[in-house]
């Protein structure tokens, strides 16, 4: 509930390296995480979500959770090691960690797209 | 902090006056109203009463009350039962696209057995036009069950209109007033309702206790076999404390009827306006007028409803959203899909409930509330960002 009363890292950021956006306004929920990657390690991370509370608090803890990792090691985050920072999530929920996996995946892929590899 | 509860389309607090008219029978007056000895005798008297009492409410003979356990019971009591009575006759049923689970699943489940469903449409706003259930009559239409008020956005249907056209047609009409009785003036004849389900725990009494209207001469079996009880049409051992209390809850309700719901109008447009000055981007789900007093239901764009109710209840207020997140499904709501709002729209949807316990207070409470909850959702919603940024380009 923390994460989401007080979520931490909102916002856009402007000087992006990688933008991950999934997610669409059909399904409910849209997650956009942006990361600013330095030496190959993730220095900073914010987020802008629509969604429920679950999904704010998961956008919250993934940005937490991967600054300051190396971009192989934060490729390593899974949904369950969200969930399971948060304290677990109830089953109806577990989708909202997925898509902060797939919208950590889609920031770092961009960041590749971004750097022509 | 004090808890504003602003959900009573979902349920309502138990009255005073309705527990104590309970506590005597939990305490002390356990007899089976079957029996013939003083204590059977004293639940029946009791009991019979608040058959009276329901009856005079809805202008209907006792014999016509039939106790269930709820609304979902009684729903389904009128489905099936109606359709296996008239099975012979012919295998159609017609019903709306906006009804509560209760009906619309015993429809599908009819569907599985054979049966033809028609689920007539609603405009925009939420009614349905007679004339699409007339049209949808056949010689093979057994049962017409349209509801009264809608339990999400609270729009009352042209109930008499559809009466008269089945009364006409001579096919027997059900609605689903579980949200309207004893809130709203009915009377089973003017309206030409043969079927009407309603349930105490909506009207301040305990979960678990409910009533079907049945009219005389109206085919229909039971959907449980057991004992003699309720004419046999539903065996069991009545819940005797809990038909009790809903004589009384209803009983109350209907002697104040006419000043309540015109205080909860009141409060209700008085919210509406002012949530309405303070936050920019809302709309009303719902016809304007032809809505339950207590009820409004509001669509937030750029924001979902879950993180709007986790937000409010912070502060203290309880209510309901009409998005998928609040349910095990990631449907959004058939009701606002059906009138035709797109679900990224549905998604943002509040739906605020008075009842007789709130105050203006909490009108007050709620309209301070709101707007910084919206602004704040808002202030990290990536539609919110892509929104502003076409306004600026243009």
């Amino acid at each position: 509930m923390d994460h989401f009363k007080n979520p931490r890292n909102v916002g856009e950021m402007a000087d992006a390296d990688g933008v991950g956006k999934v997610g669409n306004p059909t399904c409910g929920d849209i997650m956009e995480l942006y990361i600013k990657v330095k030496d190959e390690t993730i220095v900073d991370a914010k987020f802008q979500t629509f969604g429920c509370g679950a999904a704010i608090a998961t956008s919250s803890m993934v940005t937490e959770m991967v600054k300051g990792k190396k971009l192989d090691e934060a490729l390593t985050i899974s949904n369950a090691m969200v969930a399971e920072a948060l304290g677990g999530l109830p089953p109806v929920k577990m989708h909202c960690s997925v898509l902060a996996e797939e919208a950590l995946h889609s920031a770092i892929d961009d960041y590749h797209k971004k750097q022509g590899k | 902090m004090g808890r504003i509860y602003l959900d009573n389309n979902a349920t309502t607090p138990v009255r005073p006056e309705v527990a104590e008219a309970m506590a005597g029978l939990l305490k002390g007056c356990y007899g089976n109203p079957s029996t013939l000895y003083c204590i059977g005798q004293e639940a029946h008297v009791q009991m019979e009463h608040a058959r009276d009492v329901i009856a005079g409410i809805i202008g209907a003979d006792r014999e016509e009350i039939i106790f269930t356990s709820g609304g979902t019971e009684s729903d389904n009591m009128a489905v099936f039962g109606v359709a296996r009575a008239m099975r012979k006759k012919g295998n159609h049923v017609i019903t709306s696209k906006i009804e509560h689970h209760a009906v619309l699943n015993p429809c599908k489940a009819l569907e599985k057995d054979g049966w033809t469903v028609t689920y007539v449409p609603v405009d925009k706003e939420g009614i349905i036009d007679p004339k699409s259930v007339e049209d949808a009559i056949t010689d093979k239409t057994v049962l017409i069950s349209i509801m009264h008020a809608n339990n999400e956005v609270g729009t009352v249907q042209p109930i008499a209109e559809i009466g008269k056209i089945a009364k006409a047609r001579k096919v027997a009409f059900h609605t689903d007033a579980v949200q309207s009785f004893a809130k709203m003036p009915i009377n089973v004849d003017e309206m030409g309702i043969d079927l009407m389900s309603a349930s105490s725990h909506k009207i301040y009494g305990t979960k678990g206790v409910g009533f079907l209207y049945v009219r005389k001469g109206t085919k229909i079996m039971p959907i449980l076999y057991g004992g003699h009880q309720e004419r046999g049409l539903r065996p069991g051992t009545e819940n005797v404390p809990g038909i009790v209390g809903m004589g009384k809850a209803a009983e109350l309700m209907a002697a104040e009827m006419e000043s309540e719901e015109a205080r909860i109008l009141g409060m209700r447009n008085r919210l509406w306006e002012g949530v309405k000055a303070r936050v920019p981007h809302i709309k009303l789900n719902g016809h304007p007028t032809k809505r339950l007093a207590g009820t409004l239901n509001i669509a937030f764009e750029f924001v979902e409803g879950e993180s709007l109710i986790l937000s409010l209840d912070e502060h203290g207020i309880c209510l309901a959203s009409g998005s998928a997140c609040t349910s095990d499904s990631l449907e959004p709501s058939h009701v606002l899909s059906a009138m035709g709002i797109p679900p990224e729209g549905a998604h943002g949807t509040l739906r605020i409930s008075l009842g007789r316990e709130n105050t203006e207070c909490d009108v007050d409470k709620l309209i301070d509330v709101l707007p910084g909850t919206v602004e704040r959702l808002r202030s990290f919603s990536p539609l919110y960002k892509d929104y502003l940024k076409e306004q600026a380009k243009s």
